[in-house]
Parts: structure tokens; sequence; C-alpha cells
């Protein structure tokens, strides 16, 4: 909808307006406050890692192997002798990527046919739902490594995978909430005010449920990191020698039982802290986008 | 009034820890209620009546205490019960009944069987004779047919109905204090009688008290024997019913009173201040809409689909909304439609909107035959900024994340032509118009009252000059005093913009006060059609007449 210059009069910056409300809302819950701390290590590990950790990720030297955590190697190293650290910081840029695509992905396309289904009804709804029927009818981690397993072992097909699970949640939230503001005074206000039925669905129906999306979004980043993290572990997906959190974990995995359980802790770890960072973001999230809230 | 009251406050004062500190919803309330006394708390949204009974419950949400005072209940002071205790109390000894009876009754279980359920906790009956109470107490209730009624989920049952059921389990273990707070708020005015009879008559013959909060002024006169009035989290005046009536003390009562709707006043007499006398209304033109032999038929749902399996075809006929209906309205007119729920006017004001398509009949504006285009091609149809509507509920028809200068505007972008600085100063001067300080104009529908949002549904409507509103209760949201002024400024804005009104009411009081003609509805069908002053002076139907005599009178 193009926004009309002259019309926002003396709005009073409405990006520090935003920033004023999530001050409060974690001043006053301090468990998003700490949830946004968390986040915002992962981002920094995610965006400045590789240039920060202190040894290459990659190089092996057979000399240093197994070695257990030291003033050297804070988390000590692997088979190959490479620094776990270094792995674990490089691979959070992979793991949330992966991630963050495949939520996008499932946000655009599960929330958008949700929302149709749920606004148009008849057939749009019928075909949206049995769709996810079908998805949901499978074990949801036994159809991801089928997807990657028949589209190709690339990590593009892991964050189509990821999405291609998540889609019946994503159009089942948005097709309930696109049916209760179906015939919502202000949907049918709209009406009357000559927008078209489509112009209604974008403008007026999808921005209202925005936060709810918002926070599933954030609840399933923390399913994506884990599936992903799966489907390496499992084999499928990202392939050594690529740092990555499931592949680390899966080769650290058998040195577990002789004793060197470092290799797969750390990594263990960095996925838990990840998807715990997630979990508790996802209310605090709502709090900030709705405006309801605001005053 | 027997010398030691049942229910003494003293003092009382509540406080809310809000995000900009303290609030103060409560200030330093006396009240004392006698035993088989009844007793009103009136005001208005936000003069703490609600909270006051909350206190004396016990039941504030977190952010509220009790910061000052005391309640007595015979002889307990209950601010320092301990809660066990107070849980007793509650439903034993103070029962309560709210706004909504559908919210406060298990939507899955039949209601025999949640009256039950409290006759059980409270060791009114035993296992043996449970259900035969549980039946005498719906008897009790009035409610027909009790023994079939034992078995109805709540969705099954009218508003009223649930209302009785309600007031039956607050009143199954005989307590002594029962606070009804609105009780009848969105319930017809029949129902709303028959309601406040039954609790009334209860209350008598078993000596009970009653603490009832209402907004209606008419309402708390008609029922009760005493009245507090509170504003702004005070009590201002405390008076027995009839001498309110004939000697309101306080000016804020007045002020009140003045705006309450009633036979023999006219619209710019509910405003406080004498305000110039309307220009006389310009006589009605040609017709502009003429409504014929319109139909709204539904399928009945409920085991249909089995019968239809089954090779049995459907014998129920479709359910009639609307049944055939007639009308015209000219221009510069107002025409009222009231009726009770259910009874079709809100069918056929989404008919006349084009947001329903109707099942047969003829809905002609200026000529044009608009109910042949389907209702979700009309949007582009160049009737449509023809026609506009005010809406019911001001906060539901207001997008929660448009300001309200976006809001105005809407209509204006889809619908008009001014753009940029044209359409900004369009918003401003609409904004005059229905009195909206363009302060606000960048607010968002939760940070205006309701008197604002109304406005900001008002402004919308009239942005492109339509020719006919159709206006759906746009003031049973709003307080009294409020009321008074929109219904002043629709009034005013007909006058001006010539524009002509179908306004759909439950309301009669409001409906004289802007109206030309009414037209009353009953089961999908008009039962009565004339001048205001005609149907609603000298009615010729039975059920107009019921329904006047249903308004609640205060006392003579």
């Amino acid at each position: 909808m193009p926004e009309n210059p002259a019309l926002a009069l003396p709005r009073p910056s409405a990006a520090g307006n935003l920033l004023r409300h999530a001050r409060y809302v974690l001043a006053g819950n301090p468990v998003t406050a700490f949830s946004f701390l968390l986040l915002l290590f992962l981002l920094g590990c995610a965006l400045l890692g590789p240039s920060l950790v202190p040894h290459d990720p990659q190089a092996s030297n057979a000399l240093r192997a197994l070695q257990a955590p030291s003033a050297q190697h804070l988390f000590g190293t692997d088979q190959l002798g490479r620094d776990i650290l270094s792995r674990v910081v490089v691979a959070t840029r992979l793991d949330l990527g992966i991630a963050f695509f495949s939520v996008a992905l499932v946000f655009a396309v599960g929330g958008l046919a949700g929302v149709a289904a749920g606004f148009f009804g008849g057939w749009t709804d019928r075909i949206v739902g049995r769709l996810a029927d079908t998805i949901m009818a499978f074990p949801l981690f036994v159809l991801a490594m089928g997807v990657v397993a028949a589209l190709g072992n690339t990590v593009t097909n892991i964050v189509i995978a990821t999405a291609v699970v998540n889609f019946p949640l994503y159009a089942r939230i948005a097709r309930g909430e696109a049916l209760v503001r179906r015939n919502a005074g202000y949907v049918q206000a709209a009406r009357l005010t000559g927008n078209g039925e489509l112009r209604i669905l974008l403008t007026t129906i999808l921005p209202n449920i925005l936060p709810i999306m918002a926070v599933q979004m954030s609840l399933t980043m923390g399913y994506a990191i884990l599936n992903a993290a799966g489907l390496s572990f499992i084999g499928l997906g990202v392939r050594p020698p690529t740092p990555e959190w499931g592949i680390m974990v899966a080769e650290g995995a058998s040195f577990i039982v002789s004793g060197e359980w470092w290799v797969a802790l750390f990594p263990g770890l960095a996925l838990m802290l990840a998807v715990f960072c997630f979990n508790l973001l996802g209310d605090g999230l709502r709090d900030i986008v709705d405006p309801q809230r605001r005053t | 009034m027997s010398a030691v009251p049942l229910l003494d406050v003293r003092d009382l004062t509540v406080e809310f820890a809000t995000r900009r500190g303290t609030v103060r919803a409560v200030e330093r309330v006396d009240l004392s209620i006698g035993k088989g006394e009844t007793l009103a708390v009136v005001g208005e949204s936000g003069s703490g009546k609600s909270v006051t009974s909350y206190a004396v419950m016990r039941i504030l949400d977190r952010a509220g205490r009790i910061a000052a005072g005391t309640v007595t209940f015979s002889g307990m002071a209950l601010r320092d019960l301990p809660e066990g205790e107070m849980r007793d109390l509650r439903g034993w000894e103070i029962s309560m009944i709210f706004q909504n009876p559908r919210a406060a009754l298990n939507p899955i279980r039949p209601v025999g069987r949640q009256i039950e359920d409290v006759l059980l906790q409270h060791g009114q009956a035993g296992r043996g004779n449970a259900r035969a109470r549980a039946v005498e107490v719906l008897e009790s209730v009035r409610i027909a047919r009790p023994a079939e009624r034992y078995h109805a989920y709540p969705f099954e049952l009218s508003g009223g109905m649930c209302q009785r059921v309600v007031i039956a389990l607050a009143l199954a273990c005989r307590p002594q204090l029962l606070i009804a707070d609105e009780p009848t708020t969105g319930l017809d005015v029949t129902t709303q009688k028959s309601v406040m009879e039954l609790v009334t008559e209860l209350t008598r013959a078993r000596g009970m008290s009653t603490l009832l909060i209402t907004h209606d002024l008419g309402l708390a006169a008609a029922y009760c024997d005493r009245v507090v009035v509170m504003e702004k989290g005070r009590v201002v005046e405390t008076a027995s019913a009839s001498a309110i009536f004939r000697a309101p003390s306080h000016a804020y009562t007045r002020r009140l009173m003045r705006a309450t709707p009633r036979p023999g006043a006219g619209l710019r007499d509910l405003l406080p201040e004498g305000a110039a006398p309307f220009p006389p209304a310009p006589i009605p033109g040609a017709p502009l809409l003429v409504v014929e032999g319109l139909v709204k038929e539904y399928p009945r749902a409920g085991g249909s689909l089995l019968g239809r399996l089954a090779g049995r075809a459907p014998a129920e006929a479709p359910f009639r909304a609307v049944d055939g209906i007639g009308f015209e309205i000219r221009r510069g007119e107002s025409v009222g439609l009231v009726g009770e729920s259910g009874c079709g006017k809100s069918t056929t004001s989404m008919m006349i909107m084009r947001l329903l398509d109707p099942t047969a009949g003829r809905i002609a504006f200026d000529g044009e035959d608009i109910g042949a285009i389907p209702a979700r091609r009309f949007a582009s149809s160049a009737a449509r900024r023809r026609i506009q509507m005010v809406f019911q509920d001001p906060t539901d028809s207001l997008n929660p994340r448009h300001s309200a200068a976006r809001a105005i505007a809407d209509p204006i972008r889809r619908l008009g032509t001014l753009r940029g600085a044209a359409l900004a100063a369009r918003v401003e001067e609409l904004a005059s118009l229905v009195g909206l300080p363009a302060a606000l104009l960048d607010r968002f529908p939760h940070q205006l009252s309701g008197g604002q949002k109304a406005r900001v549904g008002i402004a919308r409507a009239i942005a492109l000059n339509p020719e006919l509103v159709v206006l759906d209760e746009p003031t049973a949201a709003l307080d009294v005093s409020v009321q008074a002024v929109v219904l002043n400024l629709l009034h005013e804005l007909k006058l001006r913009l010539g524009m002509s009104y179908l306004f759909v009411s439950h309301d009669l009081n409001v409906v004289r006060l802007l109206c030309d003609r009414v037209l009353v509805m009953r089961a999908g069908a008009i039962v009565e059609e004339g001048p205001v002053e005609r149907v609603l002076g000298n009615p010729a139907a039975a059920y107009t007449r019921e329904l006047l005599a249903a308004i609640p009178h205060p006392p003579a």
C-alpha cells in the first residue's frame, strides 16, 4: 500500500516509540531480556565468528588430535586435531542461516496459503487443508529425510525440507486467525471503503495476524535448527568437513565411550542454547510487535 | 434499613499499578447495604463501580490492591480474612452474576449438571436428590419445561435463558448478598425486564440483599431502593431511587439524567448547556432507496448431512432471517429500524450495505437495482461510495494497526480522487467536522476512548459524502453522555450534508430522537411502520406496545 508522506503528520518517530516499548517489555520480563542477549550473542557469532576465532576451523593437525580442553584449545580438539571452539563458533552462521531461510520460506508460503484458506474458505480452504493433512500424515523427520534424499544433498534442499515439514503448522495457525477475523468489524469496514477481497487479505488481515505468526516463527526457528542438525547428524544434508553442529555431534558421539566427551558436548551445548534462545524469544517478541500492548 | 448493615464499605481506596505509576481507580468510597435492601451503583465506564464490587469480593486482578478502607460483611472484616475463608464466602454468602452470561457457563456441560455441581459442592443436595433439586432450581428462575432444559447446553439457550441459569447458579446456595454486575447489558429490553423482575422478586422472597451495578440510571431507579452515583472513582451522591429522580442534588447526577434519552426530550435537551436549536429539517425528497420483497434464507444445519447420506431428503425448510420486507427511504430522511436481537434487522442492513447477498427481492438505490450486483464485486461498483455505514462496535470496526488518520483516509484512497496534501487536509476537515481533535489523528484505536473511536468511525463513513448512511446501533457501546453528543453530531451532519439515515437500533428512546419514520421488525417481518411520533406514541401493533412497556420506567 503506498504510504502517503503527507498523512504521516507529526508522528513522534515510530522507531523511537518501538525502541521505548521494547525497553519497557524487556525491563518487565527478565527472561525475555536474557533471551534477547542470547540472540545478540548468537547473531554476533554468526556475523563476526569466522573473523574472530583463534584457529582455522578446517585446519587439521594429527599431532594435536583429541586433546582435552586446555588454555590453547578451550573446547579441546577433535579426531583430526581441529579446534572445536572455532568450529562451533563458525558453524553458527550455517545453522542459523538454514533455520532462518527455512522459516522465512514457510512463513511466506504456509502463512499466505493459510490466510487465503481461512479468508476465502471454500475450495481454497479444502485444497490447503488436505495438503496440510497429507504432510502431517508422515512422521515429520522421516518426511524431511525423504525430501532431502529425493532432491539431493544440498543446503538449499535442507532449507526446503525444513520448510515443507513446517507447512501444516503455519497454514493451520494462519487459517485459524484469518477465520476469526474474516468478518470482524474492521474487515467489513474495509469492504465498505472499496477494498477488494485480495487487498483486504494482504493489507488488513495479514498485518493483524503478524504478531501471532512472529511468535510461531521464533518457536519454529528452534525446531528448524534441530531439524537441520538432525539431518546432518544422520548424514543427510551438510557434509563434512564443513563445520556444522549436527555433524560435529555425530562425529563426537563415537568418542564419548572412549572418554573424549568434549568432542560431542560443545556442539551439542551450542545447539541446545540456540533452540532454548528461540523458544524463550517467542513470547517476548509477541509483546513487542502487538500494538495493543503499546500505550 | 436495619441498624447494622449487611455490607458496610468505609473509605475504600483501590489502586492499580500501571506502567505510568499508581492509578487510583476507587477513592474513599462509602456504601452500605442493609438486610433485604437493593442498592444500585450507577456510573459511566471508568467510574470505578465494577472495581468496587471486585474489591468487596477480593477478586481484583494482580495489579490492583486495596490501599485503604474497610469492608465489613455481617460483622466480618473481609479485607483481612484468609483467602481460604474468603473462598468459602464467595458463592456461599455472597454470589455474583456477570455481564456475559454465556461466558460464565461451562460450554460443554448441560446446564442442569452445572447447577447440580454447585448444589453438591455446597452440600445443598445429596447424590440422590441432586437432579430433582436442580430441576426445582431451574423452575424457580422460571425456565419453561425445566426437566427438558436440564439437558440443554448453554449454546442451545438464548441469552436471556443463559442469564437465568446464571442467576439460578448464583442463588442456588441461598446467599445473603447478590452482586449483579451489569446483568442485563446485551439483552433485549423485554428480556431485561423479565430478568430484572426475576432478580428483584427472588431477592425479596428470600430476604436477600442485592448490589446492582449498572450504567443505566433508569434501570437502577426502576428496580432498586437506593442509588449510589459514582464518578471517577468517587461517590458523588447517595439517595433513595425516587428522590434521585425527583431532585438530583449533584451536578454530575443531573448531567447523567439529562443525557439519558427519554420521552418528551429532544436531541438538544440531552446536552448540558443549551446549544442552538437545530434548523427545521428539510421535507424529505424523492425516494432514494426502495426495498421490495427482500428475503434472506439460511439453510438449516444439524442432522441434515446424516439424513442426506441415508438417502432421506432434508424435509426442513430453510430458515428465513428476513421474510419479504419492503420499505423506502427518501432523500434527507431518517428511518429507524427497531427490533430485538434475532429479528433480522442486522441482516437487512447488511444486505442494503451489499455485504450480504439477498435470496430474493429488489434493493433499488436511486433507481438502480444494486441487489443484483454480487456482494464480492460491489467494492468496484459506482454505488459503493454513495452508501456507507457506521458500525455498532467502534473498537471492533477500526483496524487495530491503522492510525485514526489512515482509517479516515482509507475510503478516499480507494474510492476518491484526493491524494497527498489535499487528502491530509480533507482528513483534518473531516476530523473537525466530527469534533475529533487533529492531535488525535496519529493515535491508534487502542489509544482512543470509546467516543473518539465512534467519531473516527463516523468520519470514515461520511468521508466520501455518501447519500445513504446505515447506522448500526452506533451508540450501543457508548456511555450515555457520549451517546448524547454523538447523536447530536449525527443529526447535525445529516442536516448539513443532506444525507439519509437508516438507523438500526433496539433502543426506542434513541430512535425517537433521531428518526422521522420508524419500522418495527419482528421475526424477519415488519410489524409496524409509520411516523415516529405516531408509532411510539400510539402504537398499533401489540408487539410495539410490548417493546415500549419493557423500557424501565423510574418510579413516578
